[in-house]
């Protein structure tokens, strides 16, 4: 469905408007913001994984000449962490160390060399622990605890059961249960971390510059580290370098950093290295999937049942949230009644998972869409048939009372299937090659905050003066994914003005309104809707001065682009400097605003952390990877991907076609390459060449294909287009390896040596299955 | 100990006292300002702090300033002329070949040093010239995308 609406700048494929600054250097970030006043900060981390803290001595380190300040856990007796209920981490490490590179204590020097130095003068004496490493060995009945209040190492258990699970799986056909493993990934954005606080102890006030994607909690969080008021506090977000979920909760360096500032009455600048930036961490945790569903022969789901465990690292991050997103995810893609999910988020001695892109759903869809493809193929199934078999009717909800209002899944399968040559090429491919399918979705935003404060989601500031430019004030933190962008083109289209009269200035606490942040992809359904409201409000102001000086009713009043005038007369126009000066001359420089609430019925079921996976709209997608398999070397080739979204409406189809270009990408990634790698807690892969993102050498063409379902919540129908195609690809791609060699993979990342060993299980087996016939 | 260096950059000569470990991207950044040429590993690693020495990309992280004396050293910030954009930037801010943008700079500069010598190189051609430039957001199809529309671009304007 194609909107019926015509749209001037809504719509339209513009480059971003901060892309000038990015193609010629002149895009300031945190870490370029170093001046010469600037003391440098370094970190000193735990050498073991876990242990009790016996002695921190910073005397010799205290008596360096140019060293202006130290901090240790002593510092800071304030927990945090992004979930109220579960905030248990320290900047700095008191007492015990949980994983190899938390932070025990930091320092403030005049120069890199000296803080350096510093950090080799503080001795540490730590009694070693035993450490658990993987969910079996932290759930062992004689593991070690990490944290007195978690026994069993177990941070959270969910359950979840809708419908009737074992009459559903009665009236199956077909009922199979298989277990996948996925590793853990990092989101190895490209900017490290870093940091710029800045104290003025005259004034009792702190000002931090960061890579977050949530200078909302950052704020929020300093004040609670540090006993401020936070009046007293002032967080800009310059250039943001990439995020992927790595910056949605307040991360230990930033408290450190502002922590050293005010100890020094001064200004300091951390950057952490590349492994650190690895050991801050924050990914996908390695998670293990237990996956049940029951299948008719004309290839409907009766029932799903599915054990999810995540191995969360140390401290509990968002750890409750991405163990309920994994089962709230699971089936409302599809239309089933009888799901049954039980969810374990284990703590063990490596560095703290959290949020990153598709955040929580991407392990499960992966179990999911390979299990349902291997079903259908038993039933002699088409895997566009089956998934066809079990799609959603919109405006509905789902079985855990997800609210859907559009759906156009159905679009985006008969789209892949047509530009792959799904029919005809399927079954007349050449030897080793092979094509593979799945589907995917996402929020467009979390219907309930974390910090449920109950004011509005989002809040847009708009503002017109004598010099005719209209100044937007956001607080959305654009890290890449083109936010300000998409605002701007909200307000230009309600205004029906040209894009370049629009200034766009977000992240400045002192300035923008407050915003939640970037993460569950929510700012163009969230702050396009409230920019749409300001530019309205905006347009009200202007359509009334115009009215008052042609002296007509309001009502009367018609405008095309920037001129005003009277419906059906082409007499006395208006130009919009002249509508803004008659403006103006009513009450002087005009501000407005406009704000987007939730409603209620998209905020999720009753059930114990029902909120989870609740938003206004879902984005979804379908996806078909063709691969060619080398069995002598395992080695995968992607030949080609082909990828449709719905995301309601493309606001802006370059940066919605950037989008789904890129998470498919990096779902290749996880399904290909990457993984963090550790031995006794120890990061071996902390750095790109080890980690092993793709390069542009192995990335193939992505054809990108959008539908627009139009949501009738969204800013214009947009929803979300950043994270919902990333989990097709995983299952799309252990699909057609499927498809081209027989081998049915259930692990990820599927790595030449790991393909090879499962070839040769594969090849035994299947002697062996000759052998007996 | 510290060496008078004088080596051209982005055009202009200029001279300066640097440290034999000075690394050229810290010799840009602490003497000139330009934050242009980004860290973005722990060496080597991400070709986000590349810039052109006498023409060839070269990694501004793991070079030692004292060894470009006498050389023309090109960065980011020497590629738009009196503030109008090289083909390469303008490519790649129509294209949406930044999406971040952290890795833009570096990945403009190897291009450049590719468009110089052949200004209709095929993708393969680019894939390989841009093997050690890494991107995180745009999964690199709107980076060829940018480098083919430039190399066209220059085609039209030669």
């Amino acid at each position: 469905m194609n909107s019926p609406v015509k749209h001037t700048v809504a719509g339209k494929p513009v480059p971003l408007v901060d892309g000038i600054e990015k193609v010629t250097g002149k895009a300031i970030f945190t870490a370029d913001m170093e001046t010469t006043d600037c003391l440098i900060g370094r970190i000193l981390r735990s050498p073991v994984s876990h242990g009790r803290i016996i002695r921190l001595d910073t005397t010799q380190a205290a008596r360096l000449e140019g060293v202006v300040a130290i901090v240790t856990g002593e510092d800071c007796p304030q927990t945090y962490g992004v979930i109220p209920v579960a905030m248990n981490e320290y900047p700095m490490a008191r007492e015990k160390v949980r994983y190899r590179g938390e932070p025990l204590a930091a320092v403030a020097a005049v120069d890199v060399k000296t803080a350096e130095m510093a950090i080799d003068l503080i001795t540490v004496e730590i009694e070693e622990l035993p450490g658990c490493y993987t969910p079996r060995e932290s759930r062992a009945p004689d593991a070690p605890q990490l944290h007195d209040n978690k026994h069993g190492n177990l941070d959270r258990d969910v359950h979840h059961k809708f419908g009737d699970v074992d009459a559903g799986f009665a009236e199956a056909d077909l009922v199979c249960e298989e277990t996948f493993s996925c590793a853990e990934v990092n989101h190895a954005q490209m900017e490290p971390h870093a940091a710029l606080a800045d104290y003025d102890p005259e004034r009792g006030r702190l000002t931090l510059h960061s890579v977050t994607q949530v200078p909302f909690y950052v704020h929020l969080t300093l004040a609670q580290c540090l006993e401020m008021d936070t009046a007293n506090i002032r967080v800009i977000k310059p250039f943001v370098g990439g995020g992927f979920g790595a910056r949605t909760e307040t991360l230990n360096f930033e408290i450190i950093t502002a922590l050293l500032a005010r100890k020094a009455g001064g200004k300091i600048m951390m950057k952490l290295s590349r492994e650190e930036s690895f050991l801050t961490h924050r990914g996908r945790p390695e998670t293990e999937v237990i996956l049940k569903i029951g299948l008719t022969q004309s290839g409907k789901i009766t029932a799903i049942e599915c054990e999810t465990t995540q191995s969360g690292g140390a401290y509990a991050g968002y750890g409750l949230v991405t163990i309920l997103y994994a089962g709230a995810l699971l089936h409302g893609i599809y239309d089933v009644a009888n799901v049954k999910y039980d969810g374990y988020r284990v703590y063990t001695n490596t560095p703290p998972c959290g949020a990153m892109r598709g955040h929580g759903t991407v392990d499960v869809r992966h179990a999911f869409e390979c299990l349902l493809d291997r079903m259908a193929n038993k039933l002699e199934l088409d895997p566009f048939a089956v998934r066809r078999s079990n799609l959603i009717k919109a405006p509905t909800f789902t079985a855990n009372e997800l609210m859907i209002n559009s759906y156009g899944l159905d679009e985006c399968l008969d789209k892949v299937e047509k530009a792959s040559g799904w029919q005809t090429r399927k079954n007349s491919l050449k030897p080793g090659h092979g094509l593979g399918m799945a589907c995917s979705h996402y929020v467009s935003g979390a219907a309930k905050p974390v910090h449920w404060t109950g004011e509005p989601h989002a809040v847009v500031s708009m503002k017109l003066d004598f010099d005719g430019s209209i100044t937007v004030l956001t607080g959305a933190s654009d890290i890449g994914q083109g936010s300000s962008t998409i605002v701007a083109q909200a307000a230009a289209e309600v205004l029906g003005i040209d894009l370049s009269r629009i200034r766009v200035i977000a992240n400045d606490s002192a300035i923008t309104p407050k915003d939640n942040g970037s993460y569950s992809s929510r700012v163009t359904f969230m702050v396009g809707n409230a920019a749409i409201e300001a530019a309205q409000a905006m347009r009200k102001k202007l359509i009334t001065a115009a009215a008052k000086k042609l002296e007509v009713h309001p009502d009367e009043i018609d405008c095309e682009g920037e001129t005003f005038f009277v419906s059906g007369s082409s007499q006395s126009e208006l130009s919009f400097h002249d509508v803004a000066i008659a403006a103006l001359a009513q009450e002087g420089t005009i501000n407005v605003k406009g704000t987007f609430s939730t409603p209620v019925e998209a905020q999720g079921g009753k059930q114990r952390g029902g909120a989870v996976g609740s938003t206004m709209g879902f984005s979804y997608a379908a996806q078909v990877v063709e691969v060619k398999v080398d069995v002598d070397t395992g080695q995968i080739k992607i030949e080609k991907v082909w990828s449709a979204l719905d995301c309601g409406f493309a606001i802006n189809p370059l940066a919605v076609e950037g989008q789904i270009e890129g998470s498919v990408w990096m779902g290749m990634g996880q399904a290909m390459s990457e993984r963090t790698h550790f031995i006794d807690g120890m990061h071996t892969h902390a750095n790109f060449l080890e980690y092993g993102f793709p390069t542009i050498m192995e990335s193939p063409h992505i054809d990108v294909q959008i539908v627009e379902s139009i949501d009738p919540l969204g800013p214009f129908g947009a929803k979300e287009a950043g994270e919902g195609a990333l989990s097709g690809f995983p299952p799309a791609l252990v699909n057609a390896v499927a498809d081209a060699i027989g081998l049915e993979a259930n692990f990820l990342p599927l790595t030449p040596d790991r393909v090879l060993e499962a070839l040769i299980k594969f090849r035994r087996s299947a002697r062996r299955r000759e052998a007996i016939a | 100990m510290k060496r008078i260096i004088s080596l051209r950059l982005n055009g202009k000569p200029v001279e300066d006292a640097v440290s034999d470990n000075t690394l050229l991207i810290d010799y840009l950044r602490d003497n000139h300002q330009l934050t242009g040429a980004k860290k973005g590993c722990d060496g080597g690693e991400c070709g986000a702090c590349s810039v052109l020495v006498n023409g060839r990309p070269r990694l501004s992280c793991i070079t030692l300033t004292a060894s470009c004396q006498g050389n023309d050293i090109e960065t980011i910030e020497g590629q738009a002329k009196n503030g109008i954009l090289s083909a390469l930037q303008r490519a790649f801010h129509e294209n949406l070949g930044a999406q971040c943008g952290f890795c833009t700079p570096g990945m403009i500069m190897v291009a450049e040093s590719l468009l110089r010598r052949n200004v209709n190189p095929d993708e393969n051609e680019i894939r390989q010239v841009l093997g050690g430039n890494l991107c995180r957001c745009t999964g690199y199809v709107k980076i060829i995308k940018s480098v083919r529309a430039a190399a066209r671009m220059m085609e039209t304007v030669s």
